[in-house]
């Protein structure tokens, strides 16, 4: 083979995989489905106040310090999700900051953990299943046993939730299990999440997902100024109800669609970009990652292909070298 | 038996730039030890949105690709069998071993629970979606296969040593008749994981700036960098052994290369323009923002050696040769490094600049990788004897 049979050669080479690659895009799986009996939970930031009981009952439930700020430890003073946060209060607030929930010289609340994502980033970046989606709550768990600490997790997930240790030397990812971990299972007992609970406005509301959403659409529904009877605690089984005059909501629910749509769902009037919300598609990297990589690697088809033809290839050629009395 | 490669061994080896290179690497050490005792938290400055820094994106993501050299040569010299560049092998493919062996103990120091490695060769842990699980076996496993492809150098170094010589022939000639098989896996398995190398940013999502996040081409983009730069340190370990040691000039075969690096080179640019201008991307390349300037640096750099190496007199000139081989380097580097961590953004909050133990660390990686190479080539029989290459 001449110089300029070679260059189309790899020419010729470098299309051929471009190709391949580029037909993976219609092989792709789609966003994967709910769990069957998915739980979650919708917050409704027009109705937080601010209070961080759930931030305080979360840590209860967890076994986790509050922050302290200087040597004050009077209260929790977690800025944002760390190794020693999973549930955080954070406030947004535009001009002079003075009106709940209005853009101009607004605030607005908003609290951050794991989304509990439908079609997990983290699921499925991780090498080792440390992280899993349980089949039937949706709940995406973290198992420290298997975890190699290689933090794809934190790169794959849309919302920074998963957080490594990197003050301790044996360090490991901590992120909100919905209260269903090992030794907590407060789900699995019937309960709600700790945060759900403690929350005194029903801003955090726990359920199915499937009811979540039945939910939010109806306060979508409401006309601005119009009375409403919100739930507290478990939309099963409200323990309270209260009466508080409709705001405008947003169109949409956060996380109804976004990147394949999630479990803990978010209400606002403000938009969520505002609220530290990312910018998403509708379909998840997870989805198109996974296909690049099934497309590539089913069943090691295309490496088992290539490794036989390298290897006549090179067999042939290592030959002709030695007849040509060059070994 | 083979003549055609020797050591440098008429050279000392303690010479006061080895010696630095020991020094830099006992300073490492240190920090080294601090991180396994303390945590990463007290060396390095990653954080919640940044939880790869420059260990993974140097030592990992751009060290493999610069320790491609073994593998762009054993795709010519095997595949499309051009065996008249078969004397430039053996330092590359010392260097491929260095350049992998300390992207594993890297990947391995800044594995966050190290003890649970073991999870990634236990078939029910293994998540197959998984980028990572990819990279880790085939990195693990070509380590392995680069140091099988290397075998024969240190079998001729051990022939020579008193008693050995029966031995070490009988090993060679086994070695011999299987080797063919682990040059083809030393060829699939880098075209594995240096695509894959790309397909992490895939589910990186919106975290990539737009001009770098490719989705599905990200694989093939990845892959014709790290042959650029595999070609590209060829010539610059080359370059520099020629200087150094005032060895003859390779510079008639550094310029045959030139032909396959200007393919593919084009082939990374058409492919990657045509791509963002698919996806309607142009406008960002134009924002004037931090994203933009990178991305025309990174395309001067990629462009510069299609120049040099498209004209006839340059392509046989050592210098404009050398010259070319640094711009892909850095090209190729910079085209990780942004993607990665320049440009990567995770949301508000969030920024990322390497602690100074966390430089040192690379730093001494880089310096334990030349002391090793140096004492590579003045003990083992690795570089070509210059009248061979010369011939």
């Amino acid at each position: 083979m001449d110089r300029r049979n070679f260059f189309k050669a790899s020419l010729g080479a470098t299309v051929a995989s471009a190709a391949a690659v580029a037909s993976t895009g219609a092989r792709a799986r789609p966003n994967l489905d709910p769990a069957p009996e998915a739980v979650g939970m919708l917050f409704d930031a027009t109705l937080c106040v601010g209070c961080k009981a759930c931030v305080t009952k979360c840590k209860e439930v967890n076994g986790m310090p509050p922050v302290p700020m200087g040597g004050d430890v009077h209260a929790d003073f977690a800025l944002d999700l760390s190794a020693q946060t999973l549930n955080v209060i954070k406030i947004h607030t535009e001009g002079k900051g003075a009106v709940k929930d209005a853009l101009a010289d607004g605030f607005a609340f908003e609290k951050r953990s794991c989304m509990h994502c439908v079609d997990p980033g983290c699921v499925s970046v991780c090498p080792v299943k440390a992280l899993i989606r349980h089949p039937r709550t949706g709940i995406v768990g973290y198992d420290a046993d298997v975890c190699i600490g290689c933090r794809t997790c934190m790169t794959g997930c849309p919302y920074n939730v998963p957080q490594y240790d990197y003050n301790d030397a044996f360090g490991k990812i901590h992120k909100c299990q919905m209260c269903n971990q090992k030794g907590v299972e407060r789900i699995d007992k019937g309960m709600m999440t700790g945060c759900a609970e403690a929350c005194p406005t029903g801003a955090t509301l726990f359920g199915t997902r499937t009811a979540l959403l039945e939910e939010a659409k109806r306060r979508m529904a409401l006309k601005p100024g119009e009375v409403y009877n919100y739930p507290r605690g478990d939309i099963r089984k409200p323990d309270s109800f209260h009466e508080k005059a409709a705001p405008e909501y947003q169109r949409t629910v956060w996380g109804e669609k976004e990147a394949g749509g999630t479990n803990v769902m978010h209400l606002s009037s403000i938009p969520y970009d505002k609220l530290g919300m990312p910018p998403l598609p509708e379909r998840s990297y997870a989805s198109i990652s996974e296909g690049v990589q099934s497309t590539l690697y089913s069943y090691l088809a295309l490496p088992a292909i290539a490794l036989g033809g390298f290897t006549w290839l090179v067999k042939r050629n290592t030959e002709s070298d030695r007849k040509g009395g060059q070994e | 038996m083979n003549h055609r490669y020797q050591a440098l061994d008429n050279r000392p080896l303690f010479t006061p730039f080895f010696l630095l290179m020991l020094a830099i690497a006992a300073i490492g050490a240190v920090f080294l030890v601090i991180r396994f005792v303390t945590g990463i938290g007290t060396v390095a400055n990653l954080s919640g949105g940044y939880p790869w820094g420059i260990w993974v994106v140097y030592d990992i993501v751009v060290g493999t690709a610069l320790a491609c050299g073994g593998y762009a040569l054993a795709v010519t010299v095997y595949l499309f069998n051009k065996g008249k560049y078969h004397p430039l092998i053996r330092p590359a493919l010392a260097t491929s071993l260095l350049g992998y062996g300390f992207a594993a103990l890297g990947a391995f120091v800044d594995m966050g629970r190290y003890w649970n490695a073991y999870n990634m060769f236990l078939p029910w842990q293994m998540n197959t979606h998984s980028v990572m699980l990819e990279v880790g076996l085939c990195v693990a496993t070509y380590v392995l296969v680069l140091a099988i492809e290397f075998s024969p150098t240190v079998l001729e170094w051990l022939r020579r040593q008193t008693g050995w010589q029966m031995k070490a022939d009988a090993w060679r000639g086994r070695l011999d008749k299987m080797l063919f098989f682990f040059i083809a896996l030393g060829i699939l398995l880098p075209t594995m994981h240096q695509s894959s190398l790309g397909s992490f940013l895939i589910a990186m999502g919106y975290k990539v700036h737009p001009l770098w996040q490719t989705l599905h081409i990200q694989p093939l983009l990845a892959v014709l960098s790290a042959f650029t730069m595999g070609f590209a340190i060829v010539i610059f370990e080359g370059s520099l052994l020629t200087t150094g040691f005032k060895r003859h000039p390779e510079t008639h075969l550094f310029s045959g290369l030139g032909r396959i690096i200007m393919g593919l080179i084009s082939a990374f640019l058409v492919i990657r323009f045509a791509y963002l201008a698919i996806a309607g991307k142009l406008g960002a390349m134009f924002a004037l923002d931090l994203g933009s300037l990178m991305f025309w640096i990174e395309t001067a750099l990629f462009a510069y050696p299609l120049a040099v190496l498209a004209s006839p007199v340059k392509r046989e000139n050592g210098r404009h040769l050398l010259f070319a081989a640094v711009s892909m380097l850095l090209a190729g580097s910079l085209y990780r490094f942004d993607a990665f961590l320049i440009t990567y953004n995770p949301g508000p909050g969030y920024s990322y600049f390497p602690a100074l133990p966390e430089l040192i660390m690379t730093v001494a990686t880089i310096a334990t990788e030349i002391a090793l190479y140096l004492f590579i080539i003045k003990k083992f029989p690795v570089l070509p004897r210059e009248e061979h290459a010369a011939a």
